[in-house]
């Protein structure tokens, strides 16, 4: 009974949903300011984000003649469940070892789901400029779970004894070292990194929201505090991917004296990478993301796969 | 109910409607997204979705033809929503007054917080009375 009300309250305290939703609209504010600056902007301040969440927490929630109620309203109530799911199994497994077999391919799953949501909330919506988004963002989640995972699954075949635990892949990387020393695993961090901003739906591959021709697409026909969710979930995603890419290449998360440092170099390496693409590529089309993530990325994911395979 | 009003000051998503106005105005909203403006200091940003609008900026003098339109925009936008009528057209009509469509000006149309007059107003204009609003919320 006590551990299910631990697991409970990990789920929705630390270090799930609460934890996860501050750090992320923390990051999520990391994001604007240095797309600020990159700009030659001041930017927002930092409560900027919470301020957002704030405000349409207070708003009225429309819902669109015509829309499918239930999904319109829960798809993303299941989205922002989700990453709290994951953004809980990865702190667990990084700082009490509890992992059980399989948990990668959950998280694997689970990290979709978000993008689900928003397909099933903007079909339901019944806006024609939402389908549009819809099916883009469909075809943008053909065209990057196949390296994606093929990226993931290189980390895994490094491992030995191969092992599909998150705290396998911990304890290997830390008796032998950071699986980012080796060559495979180099080419598969940039392909996760590469299909982390179609995840995160960030320029250039933010042909879902699209805001000047599909006047943000997904999102369009969300408001008050169901469009609190979908924002909410989204800075939970840009929380939990780099946390997600530390455990499985760099060495996890570790919170005791210089560790607590590194950790928050990590993750603020791979934060201001992300921005950093996202602020100089304009966005692509659709055929043209489908077409970068199926041809050059897939087949790089596959060398990196070959790779580890030979032992490098 | 504090904490969210706090926010909806501090954080105005504005949706820019342009009811027939000379696009010299829509020119000068664009200029506050600028380096030199740069409006997101203040947290706010423009938003192409009504759905998505904390402010209905409307520019231009409301002519006959998008009237209903107008209208329907206030409608669909979710409330709390505040309404500021940009340039000359948008406070009385300006140049447009006397003109065979005019339907306007905005505040006879849809209820209005926030006048920012000038043809076009500057950005700084903008700036100010956006900043007043705020006070005003
Ligand atoms: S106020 Fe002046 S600049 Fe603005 S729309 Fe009217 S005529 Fe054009």
């Amino acid at each position: 009974m006590a551990s299910t009300l631990g697991l409970v309250l990990n789920f929705l305290i630390f270090p799930g949903l609460l934890f996860t939703a501050i750090v992320g609209l923390l990051t999520q504010w990391v994001d604007r300011k240095v797309s600020a600056r990159v700009q030659w902007r001041v930017g927002p301040p930092w409560y900027q984000p919470f301020a957002d969440i704030l405000k349409l927490l207070g708003k009225e929630i429309l819902i669109p003649e015509g829309a499918g109620r239930t999904g319109f309203l829960f798809a993303p109530l299941a989205g922002l469940a989700a990453v709290g799911v994951v953004s809980t199994m990865l702190w667990l497994a990084n700082i009490q070892g509890g992992g059980f077999v399989g948990d990668l391919i959950g998280v694997l799953y689970l990290l979709t789901i978000p993008s689900l949501g928003m397909i099933i909330g903007a079909a339901a919506s019944g806006n024609p400029l939402a389908s549009v988004g819809a099916s883009r963002e469909m075809k943008l989640v053909l065209a990057y779970e196949l390296p994606f995972i093929i990226a993931i699954f290189t980390a895994v075949t490094k491992v030995s004894p191969m092992t599909l635990r998150l705290d396998g892949i911990l304890d290997y990387q830390a008796v032998n070292g950071v699986l980012l020393g080796n060559a495979s695993c180099i080419i598969a961090f940039i392909v996760a990194i590469l299909c982390a901003q179609a995840k995160l739906t960030y320029p250039p591959f933010d042909v879902p929201e699209a805001d000047t021709e599909l006047m943000d697409g997904t999102h369009m026909e969300y408001s008050g505090a169901a469009l609190a969710v979908v924002k909410l979930s989204q800075a939970m995603m840009l929380f939990t991917l780099p946390i997600f890419f530390i455990t499985i290449f760099w060495g996890g998360i570790v919170l005791t004296g210089w560790g607590i440092l590194y950790t928050i170099i990590k993750y603020v390496i791979i934060v201001t990478i992300i921005v950093l693409i996202k602020n100089t590529n304009p966005r692509v089309r659709i055929d043209q993301a489908v077409r970068f993530f199926w041809g050059p990325v897939t087949v790089l994911a596959i060398i990196g796969m070959v790779l580890a395979m030979v032992g490098l | 109910m504090g904490a969210t009003s706090w926010g909806f000051k501090k954080s105005l998503w504005v949706f820019h409607l342009n009811a027939g106005a000379c696009n010299n105005c829509d020119i000068e909203v664009l200029d506050c997204l600028t380096p030199r403006f740069d409006i997101e200091r203040f947290g706010m940003k423009l938003v192409g979705s009504v759905k998505h609008a904390d402010v209905l900026l409307v520019s231009g003098f409301v002519s006959r033809k998008v009237l209903p339109d107008v209208i329907e925009t206030y409608e669909q936008a979710p409330k709390p929503v505040a309404v500021v009528a940009l340039g000359a057209c948008g406070c009385t009509g300006g140049i447009f007054r006397d003109g065979y469509n005019f339907a306007g000006p905005v505040d006879k149309v849809i209820p209005v917080d926030a006048y920012i007059p000038g043809c076009p107003p500057r950005p700084e204009a903008i700036i100010d009375g956006i900043v007043k609003l705020m006070g005003k919320l």
